[in-house]
């Protein structure tokens, strides 16, 4: 099943590679990993996507609170909570594709955020399967690339993870 | 935790003026009322290493190679309970040094490991003498910090010994960048440190405890299996005092024994791979098994698979300090977390104050089934014939050594030998690595406890192979005065790959013959000791009882034994813990 786990970590150098070494060497998957500091300069917030059944997440949870710069985890599944994630996506935007790309655009509330005459670069925020239907709505050929920056959560209300 | 749990450093006075890194780090040793730093020097440590001359309040060893060094402040840790400290340089003297780490990293060893780098500056230039130290090591330290500001030293150090013997201990690795150990600042040690992000739980929840013993009163098959968690947690005292209270049967794993004295009538033995059928039997057919400071490992329990469904209906108490051990590999029913010592504490204090008491017709029905299965004596084997039997030297050495050595082991079927036949009744005194299984521990191992108990009586059972892995610190032994006896176990063969090979791969031996041994005797004469061949069983007592009478020499004991001998009880690997194979079976 699906998770996601939500690290207070210490903004320090190699906290990252802890982490990341640590499911590696472990064997957990990671469907996406997001980072970056928080409100409060010292920490960042992580942000991990995982697979496994309920036995290996417990696992998986104990194992990062075990690392001495892991402040807290939070498993997000276990409460209700909101989660969104924000895709680029680089399409061909010629001739008579240009419209209809940004009618697909508007239809999952996307936005153009650049444009040359050839090109748009498409901004997306949802859930992982918005951005998948999004692309699934495509012409594939016509994706240039694109980026996601994998999924990041919150608990809802007055749900709170502080350190 | 408790501020009061953690240990405190001795008060060592602020400077006045402004002192180097090196200097702060000889400061910071002496704070933490460190006795010996196993070392070897090098490029990126040398400001370190010409502090250290100039010093007085600890004493340097300098091994023969980085490995050596980790091995024996690990044995320090292991005999003494009090952190090791080992101090190599940059790039090979750090990758040198990884085995050693990994090692006491598998088997929870409080050490604190310090490492030279080269300066910031020339970090990530492919320097000569660069690794990258804390990548190298993260995955088998319990943390490392690179200490790029002599400003934050002190505070560092602090922080490595705490982390390191608090909580589940482990190594903690201090890398210091050569510009780092010559920089100048004021020097600061502080008495305690705080981290919002390490705060291990060192108190067990008392609902569970309560939980806990209702669950052992009610047990009809109670089983008490002990590991090196109750050694590491000086919780030995509260192991025997517990279940001799219960009369119920208990074991140590190979990393637990002395944690339940062996000779006691309640001890079934060592479980697992090469335990006894005792004891694997009553693990195996338990009703209610208290599990304290163990993990349930592949060599322990075998098959997990096997071992729970095996027994659908058991129920688990799991005491434990590091929660990640819990449920980890067997399903627990009353998870406790807690410092073993504080938590056998309390449920000895409720046991007491119980009305309930265990039912002893019952248990008495579930030991004279314990008794049938002892009676096969599975760790009988042939005596007699002009071959030592490797069994019997170990016997021997027990008997000549009154129990009561500090024994150091290698890895393979002489450490088993060790284990199955050298019973100890007291904790720290068997010193063996358990969880990484690294041959060539043995040799410094017992320099370490030699070190931290010089009037010990100190034992090191090797084979042929596993001694060769560290031979050279014969050198260091001879330097130092260090009068261990090696007892070699010389049976021409890798011999727990030959039995592998024996029983599993067609009796192929692929690799496992050990050709073109050198004449050990003479090896050992040659780095200045006394050394021994021993072919004879008859000359097998003798020959112990002199080596012991030198009580200032180190004693190499060649005993050339049995090439075929195998050990038994053995469970194949990811078979069940049941499924033994025992000597009579072939």
């Amino acid at each position: 099943m699906r998770h996601i786990l939500s690290i207070l970590v210490e903004n320090e150098a190699g906290a990252l590679s802890r982490v990341a070494g640590l499911f590696s060497a472990r064997g957990y998957n990671i469907e996406s990993l997001t980072v970056a500091p928080t409100e409060d300069a010292t920490l960042s917030r992580m942000t991990i996507v995982t697979s496994g059944s309920d036995e290996v997440v417990e696992q998986i949870t104990k194992q990062v609170n075990k690392l001495v710069d892991v402040v807290k985890i939070v498993d997000l599944n276990e409460g209700k909570h909101v989660e969104r994630e924000l895709m680029l996506v680089k399409v061909r935007a010629v001739g008579k594709d240009r419209e209809e790309l940004k009618r697909t655009a508007d239809i999952f509330r996307a936005r153009v955020i650049d444009l040359t005459e050839k090109t748009y670069v498409i901004e997306l925020t949802g859930t992982g399967n918005k951005l998948d239907a999004f692309l699934d709505a495509l012409d594939r050929s016509l994706i240039l690339e694109t980026v996601r920056t994998g999924a990041c959560g919150l608990g809802r209300g007055e749900w709170i993870i502080k350190a | 935790m408790k501020l009061s749990d953690a240990p405190q450093s001795q008060t060592v006075a602020d400077s006045t003026e402004l002192l180097n890194g090196a200097e702060i780090v000889c400061r910071a040793l002496e704070a933490e009322g460190v006795e010996f730093v196993f070392g070897y020097p090098g490029g990126a440590v040398l400001v370190i290493y010409d502090e250290i001359y100039k010093q007085k309040a600890f004493s340097h060893i300098l091994v023969r190679h980085e490995q050596a060094a980790l091995h024996a402040a690990d044995a320090y840790a292991r005999a003494t309970g009090k952190p090791g400290v080992a101090l190599v340089t940059s790039g090979p003297g750090v990758t040198n040094a990884i085995t050693g780490i990994a090692t006491a990293y598998m088997d929870s060893i409080p050490m604190v490991v310090i490492t030279g780098q080269v300066p910031t500056h020339a970090i990530g230039q492919d320097a000569f003498q660069e690794c990258d130290t804390v990548g190298i090591t993260r995955p088998c330290v319990k943390h490392n910090f690179l200490v790029k500001d002599v400003a934050d030293l002190a505070e560092t150090i602090k922080k490595a010994f705490y982390i390191a013997t608090t909580g589940r201990p482990g190594p903690v690795l201090v890398d210091i960048p050569k510009d780092v150990s010559a920089a100048k600042t004021l020097f600061h040690y502080p008495a305690s440190v705080e981290m919002r992000s390490y705060r291990p739980v060192t108190k067990g929840h008392a609902g569970q405890i309560k939980k806990a013993l209702q669950m052992l009163l009610g047990a009809t098959r109670p089983m008490i299996y002990v590991g090196g968690g109750a050694v590491l947690g000086n919780a030995s005292g509260q192991v025997t005092e517990l279940v001799r209270l219960l009369g119920y049967p208990c074991t140590n794993t190979l990393m637990g024994l002395g944690a339940y004295p062996a000779s006691d009538k309640q001890f079934v033995g060592m479980l697992g791979m090469h335990g006894t059928v005792e004891a694997n039997m009553s693990m195996q057919n338990s009703d209610v098994l208290l599990a304290i400071g163990a993990r349930f490992d592949d060599r322990v329990i075998g098959n997990p698979t096997h071992f729970a469904a095996g027994n659908p209906t058991r129920k688990i108490i799991h005491i434990d300090i590091d929660p990640s051990s819990i449920s980890k590999r067997v399903k627990v029913d009353v998870p406790i977390v807690g410092n073993i010592k504080d938590v056998l504490i309390e449920l000895i204090a409720l046991l007491k104050a119980a009305e309930q008491k265990p039912d002893g017709k019952v248990i008495g029905a579930w030991w004279k089934q314990i008794e049938e299965w002892r009676s096969k004596d599975c760790l009988k084997y042939k005596k007699g014939g002009d071959i030592i039997k490797p069994q019997y030297v170990v016997e021997k050495l027990w008997e000549v050594t009154k129990g009561d050595a500090y024994v150091t082991s290698d890895v393979g079927q002489h450490q088993m030998w060790a284990a199955q036949y050298y019973r100890f009744d007291k904790p720290r005194r068997w010193i063996n690595s358990g969880g990484l299984g690294t041959m060539g521990v043995g040799l410094p191992y017992a320099m370490g406890v030699k070190f931290a108990y010089p009037d010990a009586e100190v034992a090191c059972i090797t084979g042929e192979g596993s001694i060769q892995m560290n031979i050279q610190e014969l050198s260091t032994c001879k330097q130092y005065h260090l009068p261990v006896k090696v007892i070699l176990l010389n049976n021409r063969y890798l011999g727990m790959v030959r039995q592998w090979q024996q029983f599993f791969h067609g009796d192929r031996h692929s690799e496992s013959y050990m050709d073109a041994l050198p004449d050990f005797k003479k090896l050992a004469e040659a780095y200045g000791h006394v050394g021994m061949d021993i072919e004879k069983p008859g000359d097998v007592e003798g020959a112990l009882k002199d080596a012991f009478a030198m009580k200032d020499r180190l004693v190499f004991m060649n005993f050339i034994t049995d090439q075929k001998e195998n050990v038994f009880p053995m469970v194949p690997g990811g078979k069940g813990i049941s499924e033994m194979i025992l000597a009579e079976d072939l």
